[in-house]
This record gives structure tokens, sequence and C-alpha cells, in this order.
């Protein structure tokens, strides 16, 4: 597509196509944006009218966008991966050559110049490798100096315009926009040595007439290109492997689906699957898009995705999500969420979204790597003034490897590496786990947290209440009619969207009573409703709701108060305004909660539980689940109250629950966690999702960051300190104390070593053990 | 002190100065594009060791389309982050690909790559 003519073609055919609403194409950016309804027409079918428009198409849904990028990606590092190995074994060849071949030519100088030798590097090469040398290769040194000096000087023009290269470029790129990087450093270093050598071994009368020695730097050009090449090389690996589990993610969505057309079984590409097509999974087979079961039973393995470990039994009507492995059933399903709505997509976007994220730690970081290679440069050239000055002998020598080895010692890269690289195996680590955290700054957050609040109805209980208790009033008018009353109560809590009056609904519904529409239907948020059913007059709700109704409830208040203390929810009915039962509702405490709540205490976090029930009740499912600060009877609203006052008084809190009621409160707190509601991760009120309801994720999500923070810090403390401590070293400064210096080749060395290892740390996350 | 040191000495502070008023005082001055225009504003930057244009001038309120062109190869280049926007986006070596960010209010919102060296700026208006 070149023209704004074949532009208006294609778009005008799409446009024309039945079920397409609206078609745009974009010339410029090679892309078209098409609103269809999904039901007449999909993405497949627009793809092929375009080809047959005689252009090329392809799908780019956001998720298939995500699941190439990684591809592409991945190629380019593998690609790089490989060029800098084979650039770094054979520029590290070259350079051994070229020091070998450089030793008769530095032991001509050894008398005047080179002595003392004051580093570490080149003493081993002047007392051993040269003596040995000697011996072994005697004629290497009545080879003419001049023609060795030559031959050096082509190899490593060599090297450096192959191997090199790039360094040259990026950094020439980079200085037209008056900007440093790196590779500004190494060109730099490498460049001045080069020239150094090059005009002492073509002129080397320009040097002699000032009194400089005409010494030559070639073998360390060769050396530093191969070391920094080897550093570069093991970082593009190591950095892939901080990726890994995003990787891992992408790699669990299948190519294809087999769907039932026209009732034959066609496996299709799963992106021409279509909302409610019917689709086939056989034993073992990953399940290729998210759907409801319609016929078949299995038990599918969510681990990847949940990191449940425990085959999760599904049923007709149970959810089933893209990219989990189906075990020993068959079954079939209407496939629902497609595409870049799939859980799937939306977990790897929300990590991808993460993993792009910055923790506000790096901001001092990103403040020094801005003017961190300006201010090198500088220093070089203070370092190259003052030892001009300062140096007995040779002064220009020794000015001119100081000034480089301050160039070449400085390493940028492992301040920019420190915080991303953590982040990033941070939030893979992460969703290997279950967990999923939306970034740095949740991370950081989640660190500091001391204080952690939890809802009660769903995350420390199931949040399937049931009913345990009917008690009708004894000598009232439904003493014996206990049927005929939940009828009642039932029919009005239909309309109720309460968890409690889910469960009198279907409580009732078990035992086949009549269920009927309510004539009259008001909810009391916090307390309970008020209606009227079949004519009659129906109050179910709390002992304030009884009291506001005016309504006698004193003889049944012992009754209550034993059921709240079994960790029971009692509900008071009244008809026609008159007492008429108890009904206790009790919502079981999960299972891991009690584990979860101990490791959450370990972590030395307080707390604290928040529920709209009694205090009673809640004291004994508090106490049965080993917490201590319970705060009961709390509207909504009074959740975000809470949590402000906590924050108030000094504490960084996290909220646990779930992420439609809870929004609020969770937007409120430091840290809101959302337990995922099984489809819907991008919760958008959460800091971090826990993709299954068990508690003991919040323990690891906290426990990881605050591992993460330590991870970071150590970075961010061994990226300056690496600086900060061997810039001053290699110009010099503990020379007059100690006799040290560093040669050019032992700074690369140390700059190779020290991104790598920042990388390397940040890796270690992956191996962390959290419980 | 002998001639050539004073030399050296002079050379050096000029140098010095040199290299600080071009990494810190000159790139003040880089070119600004504007956008301008109806629904979203497109702005294509070249990415080739450095954000050209660096600076860029939009409507704030309003979508954006950046267009980040990117030319060369180096890994430092290969991310650009928007970290006020929480965008971290991989741009493919020969390909242009597209930002678009929606600057809530006036102010400058800088852009980087991976590693923060190179660096740009989004100036809503």
């Amino acid at each position: 597509m070149t023209c704004a003519a074949c532009q208006s073609r294609v778009q005008r055919t799409l446009q024309k196509q039945p079920g397409v609403n609206d078609a745009t194409v974009n010339l410029m950016m090679h892309d078209a944006t098409i609103t269809f309804n999904p039901r007449t027409t999909s993405p497949g079918t627009l793809v092929e009218v375009i080809r047959d428009t005689g252009y090329g198409a392809s799908l780019a849904s956001g998720d298939e966008t995500a699941f190439d990028e990684q591809a592409t990606r991945d190629r380019a590092s593998a690609e790089e991966y490989r060029e800098l190995r084979f650039k770094a074994i054979v520029s590290g060849i070259i350079g051994v050559l070229a020091m070998v071949l450089s030793m008769p030519l530095m032991s001509q100088l050894a008398g005047g110049a080179m002595m003392p030798v004051a580093d570490p590097f080149m003493r081993w090469t002047m007392t051993v490798l040269d003596p040995a040398l000697r011996s072994a290769t005697p004629w290497l040194y009545v080879l003419p100096p001049m023609a060795v000096s030559w031959l050096l000087l082509l190899l490593t023009a060599g090297v450096m315009a192959w191997a090199g290269l790039h360094f040259y470029t990026r950094a020439w790129a980079a200085f037209r926009h008056h900007a440093a990087d790196m590779n500004t450093l190494v060109a730099v270093g490498t460049g001045a040595a080069f020239l150094y050598s090059a005009v002492a071994t073509v002129t080397p009368g320009f040097f002699l007439r000032r009194g400089v020695a005409p010494d030559v730097y070639y073998e360390a050009v060769v050396l530093i290109i191969a070391l920094i090449l080897t550093g570069n090389m093991f970082e593009a690996r190591a950095k892939t492997q901080t990726s890994s589990a995003l990787r891992a993610l992408v790699n669990l969505q299948p190519k294809t689906a087999r769907v039932l057309r026209r009732d034959v079984e066609t496996d299709i590409g799963v992106e021409l699957v279509s909302a409610d097509d019917t689709v086939i999974v056989r034993p073992g087979e990953r399940v290729p898009v998210d759907g409801e079961i319609l016929s078949g039973e299995s038990a599918i393995n969510e681990s990847m995705l949940t990191g449940e470990s425990m085959p999760v039994a599904k049923k007709p009507g149970d959810r089933v999500i893209g990219g989990t492995v189906n075990g020993t059933g068959a079954f079939r399903f209407r496939a629902t969420t497609l595409g870049a709505d799939s859980m799937l997509a939306q977990i790897v976007r929300l990590m991808r979204d993460a993993q792009g994220s910055r923790a506000p730690i790096q901001r001092l970081a990103d403040r020094v790597s801005g003017i961190f290679v300006p201010v090198v440069l500088s220093l070089a050239v203070a370092t190259f003034v003052i030892w001009f000055i300062a140096a007995d002998t040779a002064p220009a020598v020794r000015a001119f490897t100081a000034a480089v080895a301050v160039l070449i010692i400085a390493c940028p890269c492992a301040m920019g590496l420190a915080v991303p690289t953590a982040v990033m195996v941070a939030t893979g680590k992460g969703a290997e786990l279950g967990v999923l955290i939306k970034g740095g700054e949740a991370l950081q957050r989640a660190g500091d947290v001391n204080t952690i609040v939890l809802d009660k109805t769903g995350t420390v209980t199931e949040g399937r209440p049931t009913v345990t208790d009917v008690l009708p009033v004894p000598e009232g008018a439904y003493a014996d009619r206990g049927d005929d009353l939940l009828s009642l109560v039932a029919s009005l809590e239909t309309r109720s969207e309460h968890p409690l009056a889910d469960a009198i609904v279907r409580y009732a519904q078990e035992r086949d009573l009549r269920i009927s529409e309510p004539d009259a239907f008001a909810s009391q948020t916090g307390r309970g409703a008020v209606g009227v059913v079949r004519g009659v007059g129906v109050i179910v709700g709390n002992a304030a709701l009884m009291a506001e109704s005016a309504v006698q409830a004193l003889s049944m208040r012992d009754a209550a108060d034993r059921l709240a203390s079994d960790g029971k929810t009692p509900m008071y009915v009244a008809i026609d305004g008159t007492l008429a039962a108890l009904i206790a509702v009790s919502d079981p405490i999960k299972d891991s909660s009690r584990a979860a709540i101990a490791q959450l205490r370990a972590l030395g976090l307080e707390v604290v539980m928040l529920t709209g029930d009694n205090e009673r009740t809640a004291r004994a499912v508090a106490r049965a689940a080993g917490i201590d600060r319970v705060v009961a009877g709390v509207l909504p609203a009074g959740k975000v109250r809470e949590i402000e006052r906590l924050q108030r008084a000094g504490n960084v809190v996290a909220m646990v629950g779930d992420g439609i009621n809870d929004a609020p409160a969770l937007a409120k707190a430091d840290v809101g966690m959302a337990i995922g509601t099984g489809t819907d991760v991008a919760i958008d009120a959460a800091d971090v999702v826990l993709m299954r309801g068990d508690l003991r994720t919040a323990a690891h999500a906290i426990a990881l960051s605050r591992r993460t923070m330590r991870t970071m810090k150590q970075n961010l403390f061994w990226a300056f300190v690496y600086n900060v401590v061997g810039i001053p070293i290699a110009a010099g400064v503990l020379y007059p104390a100690l006799g040290l210096l560093l040669s050019p080749i032992l700074a690369s060395a140390a700059m190779a070593f020290s991104s790598v290892s920042v990388v390397a740390n940040s890796l270690r996350l992956r191996r962390a053990r959290l419980t | 002190m002998t001639g050539l040191e004073w030399f050296v000495l002079t050379s050096g502070i000029g140098a010095i100065a040199l290299i600080n008023w071009y990494f810190f005082v000159a790139p003040a001055r880089a070119v600004v594009a504007i956008a301008t225009g109806g629904a979203a504003s497109e702005i294509t930057i070249t990415v080739d060791g450095g954000y050209n244009p660096p600076h860029v001038r939009v409507p704030a309120g309003r979508p954006v389309r950046l267009i980040f062109d990117r030319r060369d190869t180096g890994s430092c280049s290969e991310e650009v982050v928007f970290p006020d926007f929480g965008i971290r986006k991989y741009l493919p070596t020969g390909q242009k690909t597209v930002v678009e960010v929606t600057p809530p209010a006036a102010g400058r919102y800088s852009f980087m790559c991976g590693m923060s060296m190179l660096r740009g700026t989004v100036e809503a208006v």
C-alpha cells in the first residue's frame, strides 16, 4: 500500500462489507481500524476481504501484538547475543596476540617510561609474561620494532572497524544529539589510545622532539573492546532471562483451536475463533480460548495462571481459561472472551505494563545517569592535566593511561540496569506465584507496608455464606411454620444483592419453597431489607433495623448473641411489625486463611479485619482465624475512613478485598490487593491482583516486594559505589599513598563485570524463598 | 611550570568547559516540534542515537500519537519509557512504533530510553 488512492480503495471496500460499521485505513502506519458487528462478520473474513483487493493484511489485535512483539524481541536479542559472542571471541584472540606482539616493544621502554610499573596487570606482564616469552619465543624479540608496530596498527584498526564499529557509530549518533552514553566513553577512551599509538607509530619523531616516549597501546585497545563486548554479551543473555516469566506466559497461548462448524470438527487458528463458537478440548490438550463449559467434565490445571497447584474440577456452566491444561476428561465449551480481552492477554498486558513501569527509587539513578557521561569526560580531562603537571617521570604516558582508565572504568549501565531488571524479575516471579503486581511503584509501596487490612467476607472467609439456623420466636405466629416464614423472607431477598440475602434465597430454593416477586422492596444499606411479599410486610435485618422499625426484638437477643459468639451472623425477621424469627447465616473461614494470617504476622505486619458484621460475629471469626484487631459494623464508606485513620497514625496500609465492593478502600490504601474474580484481572483500583482466593498469596506479595526492594538497594549501592570508588582509583588517587594504578585493560574488565553483576543480582530474585 | 604544562592546563580547562557547554547548555536550544491539528496530533520522532526532535510541544488534554521511527541498532535505544504514563515500549529497528499519550494538563513530560541515557520531552501547553 503506497498511495492515497490505494488507501481509499481498501477503505471503501471494507466499509461496504456487511456488518462493518466503520473502517479507517492509515497509509502512514499501514494499519486499519475497523468497527464491526461480530455476529455478522469476523476479523478473519475482513482480512480475506483486504487480501482480495490485492493487498497484504494480517490481524494485529492487542494480544497478537504482545505475542509477536515478544517473539521479535527474542529473535533480536538472540541474534545480538550470537553476534556479540562471535565478536568478543575473535577480538579476544586478536587481543592476546597483540599483547604477545607488544611485549618486545614494552620491554624496550621498560627501562625508562614504564618504571615503576604500578598497575597489577602490567606488573604481571613485566615480571611473568615477558621472561616466559623471552625463553619460549626468542625470535619475537629480534623482530624490527617498527614492523611490529605497523602490524599492530593494522590489526587494531581492523578490530575497531569490525567488532568495535558500533561503539563509534552510536557514540557519534548520540553526540550529534548532544547526548552521551556508554558508547561515548568506550569510543573516546579507545579512540584516544588508538590515535596516540598511531601517531607514535607513523611519526615517532613528533613525540620524541617533545621529550615524550612514543609508546603504543594497541593491545589495550583490542582487549578493552574484547572485554566490553564480553560484558555486553553476558548482559544481553541475562537481560533476556529477566523476562523469562513473561515469555512463559506468552507461550501458553495455543496456536490452534478445534471448533464445531456446521457439525464438523475443524482445526482453525485461534485468532479466527469467534464468540459463541463451540470449542472441543480433548484430554491433555491446552484450552485454546476463554469460555464456559457446555458439556463434559474434567479437572483443569490452572497453575500457570493462578499459581494453584491442584487441578480444578470443572462441570457444565463453569468457566475455563485459555492457556490452561486440560486433565483426563474431554469437554465442549462455548467461547466467550477472545483476543485482547482474554484473561491470558490481559495478564500478559498487565505484566508488560508492570515491567515497563518505574519504581520511584529509580529517580536518583535517573538524575545521576543523565549527567554521568559528561561529568566522567570532564574528570578524564582533569586527570590528564593533573598527572601531566604532577608526574616527575614520563608525564604524558602516565597522564594518558590514567585518563583512558577513567573513561573506561566508568559504568553508567550498572545504574541504568539496577532497578528495571529487579522490577522485571520480581513481577515475573510474582506471576508464577499467582500474584500480579502492577508496577514498580506498587512493588516499592508494598515493600513498606506495616499494616494489612483484610475484608472478612470472601477474603478471610469463603464468601459463600450458608443458612445454619432458623429459630422462630417460641409461641409466635410462625413457631411451627418455619417454611412459610422462609418462603416470605426468601421472596423479599431475591431483590437484594447482599451475599447474606443470597444465602437465604439459595437455602429456600434447595428446599423447593415457593418464591414470589415482592410487591415492594427497599434495601437498607448495611442494615437489611424492608418490603411487602404477598401482601405481608416483611423486615429482615440487624437489631438496629428492628429498633428503627419499632419492632420489639428483646426476646431473641440472647439467642442472637449466642449465634454471634459462634461466628454466625444472626438476622431478625419481623412479619407485619412483629418479631417472628432469627435466621443465622455463617460464612466458613477458608482453609488457607489461618496459615496466611500466621505468615503475615511473621512478616511483622499488624493484621486488621474489617467487616460490616456485628461485633460478636466478627470477633468469633477473627479468633478462629488468628486475628487480634477487628473493626466491626463498618459500612462500605466506613472502610475508607478506617484506612484513612490507620494512615494518619503513620502506618503504610495494604488492603485486601474484592475488586468490586471494596474498590474505594483498595484505592485509598497505600497498596490495594484485589482478589481476582476469575476472569477480570484488570481491576483498576488494585495495585496487586491475587489470582486465586488464597490469602497466603498476599503474604507472598509483601515478602516478594520487600525482597525486591533489598535487591534494588543492593544494586543501586553497588552501581554507585563502584563508580564512586572505581573512577578515583583509575585516576590514580591511591598512587601517592599505595603506589596503586589501574591499567585501562583492568578498568575495562571491572566495567564489564560491574553491569553483569547487577543483572545477576536481580536474577537471584527468581530463586528467592518467600515462605 | 613549563610552557607545555601551562598549555596543557589551559586547554584542559577549556576542554572541560566545552564538554559541559555542549552536553548541558546547548541541548536546551534544540528544536521544538509543534503538533497541531484535529482530533489526534501526530509527530514522528526519529530514534538514531538520540531522539529527533527531542522536544515536542503538544496541546494539553488531547491525545497525541508519537511515532517513533527507530533507525539504529544499539540496545540502549531499544525501549522508550514514559514514566508519567507508565509506558515502556519496545521499538523494533527499522519500524515505526506508535506511542499514544494524553497529557492530562500543561507541563513537561519526559521520555527516555530504557536506561535513561537518551532523553526527550513532551511539553503540553
